[in-house]
């Protein structure tokens, strides 16, 4: 099928397929599945401003769509997610600014390439042990005491703790979130981290962020996840606004591949129901070696994906 | 037993579900890309701030109109069959 804005040939059932099987990853997760979107869109042929740009257009769609079923589950604290957007978007302009300077620099591919691998694998072993380790701290007090809890627990509570202790004046409350006073700037800090990669990697950076709700603010699993995505409707419909005007963005791609997506989002939204926090996070670990492992391949093979 | 039919319930609602889906991206394979394209194309090189802010519209309708749908027609198939 012609796709007249960006000029391309594409199978309308691969487009309908890819979204789908983001989709089902961005409703489990509350990520925006750029890492795996990009390169499917690049390998459908489409050039790569247009990958980007159509990307985020379609995570925009595919987001709304999760977040409704997400809410009707009580997963989204708005307060939380308007107060990250903020931060967010400050930090996708500083990264951006970030590659403009490495751009003139020169050597922009190598470093956000080992940048880029570096955060991934960490933040996959940090995954890897945390989850394993309340895992099976969380078996082993069941044992013990029998009934089992509803809470979200984390092998990483004492930290973040001690980082919801800290007063660093205006605090705030998340009742939804279950938290009772947090600074705003821990807040914003974290979003703006979040922001920072996305600038600077490209993508949603959900890979981060999701993480970073649970382990440096305490956001149950559940919350994080739809709090994300929430705050991705945000993020990812400013980015496809600055991208269409740049002529990037192909709205009748981005039309049928979430057809797709809508559908995967919803069971990926509804499946979060049948796992507890630590199996989520313990799940989510492949998604960040995906991403290294497609970023190595770039590296070695020289092709840009 | 009761568990199984609750799962066969859900199992058949995602069918249906799926089904409308079908019948949604062959509606907007014809109204979207054949009605739409040519109209869309040139306001993306003409006009590209509208563009821009019509995309967004566009992506958001769509994610509405679409899961409210479904969820209307679900609760609906699974209003009768209780």
């Amino acid at each position: 099928m012609f796709f007249p804005i960006s000029g391309a040939h594409i199978s309308p059932i691969y487009l309908v397929a890819v979204g789908f099987l983001i989709g089902i990853l961005g409703g489990f997760f509350g990520v925006g599945g750029s890492f795996i979107a990009g390169p499917a869109l690049r390998l459908a042929g489409l050039d790569w401003n247009f990958a980007v740009g159509t990307d985020l257009a379609h995570i925009v769609g595919k987001s709304v769509v999760a977040v409704r079923r997400h809410r009707a589950m009580g997963n989204v604290d708005l307060r939380l997610g308007l107060i990250m957007a903020v931060g967010t978007i400050c930090g996708a302009e500083v990264g951006a600014q970030g590659i403009q300077m490495l751009k003139r620099a020169g050597n922009i591919n190598v470093v956000v390439s080992i940048v880029s691998i570096v955060v991934y694998l960490s933040i996959s072993t940090f995954m890897i042990w945390e989850s394993r380790k309340t895992l099976s701290s969380k078996r082993r007090s069941q044992s013990s005491k029998g009934p089992k809890s509803k809470k979200d627990h984390s092998a990483f509570g004492p930290v973040t703790r001690a980082i919801q202790r800290l007063k660093i004046w205006p605090m705030i409350s998340l009742p939804t979130s279950g938290i009772k006073e947090i600074s705003l700037w821990i807040i914003l800090l974290v979003a703006f981290v979040g922001g920072v990669f996305s600038g600077f990697l490209g993508g949603g950076a959900g890979y981060i962020r999701m993480p970073s709700m649970v382990y440096v603010l305490g956001i149950p699993t559940h919350l994080a996840v739809g709090t994300d995505l929430f705050e991705i409707i945000i993020s990812a419909s400013y980015g496809t606004f600055s991208h269409a005007v740049k002529g990037n963005v192909d709205i009748l791609i981005a039309l049928v591949m979430h057809t797709g997506a809508a559908v995967g989002a919803q069971i990926g939204a509804i499946s979060t129901q049948y796992f507890a926090g630590p199996k989520i996070r313990l799940a989510f670990v492949p998604l960040p070696i995906i991403g290294a492992a497609i970023v190595i391949y770039t590296m070695i093979s020289g092709h840009k994906m | 037993m009761a568990k199984k039919e609750s799962t066969m319930k859900t199992v058949r609602a995602f069918a249906i579900e799926l089904a409308i889906y079908a019948v949604l991206v062959v509606a907007y394979f014809f109204l979207v890309l054949h009605l739409l394209g040519e109209w869309l194309y040139q306001l993306e090189v003409h006009h590209r701030y509208y563009y821009a802010g019509l995309s967004i519209l566009l992506i958001v309708g769509q994610a509405v109109l679409l899961e409210s749908i479904t969820t209307f027609l679900i609760r609906l198939i699974r209003g009768r069959s209780e």
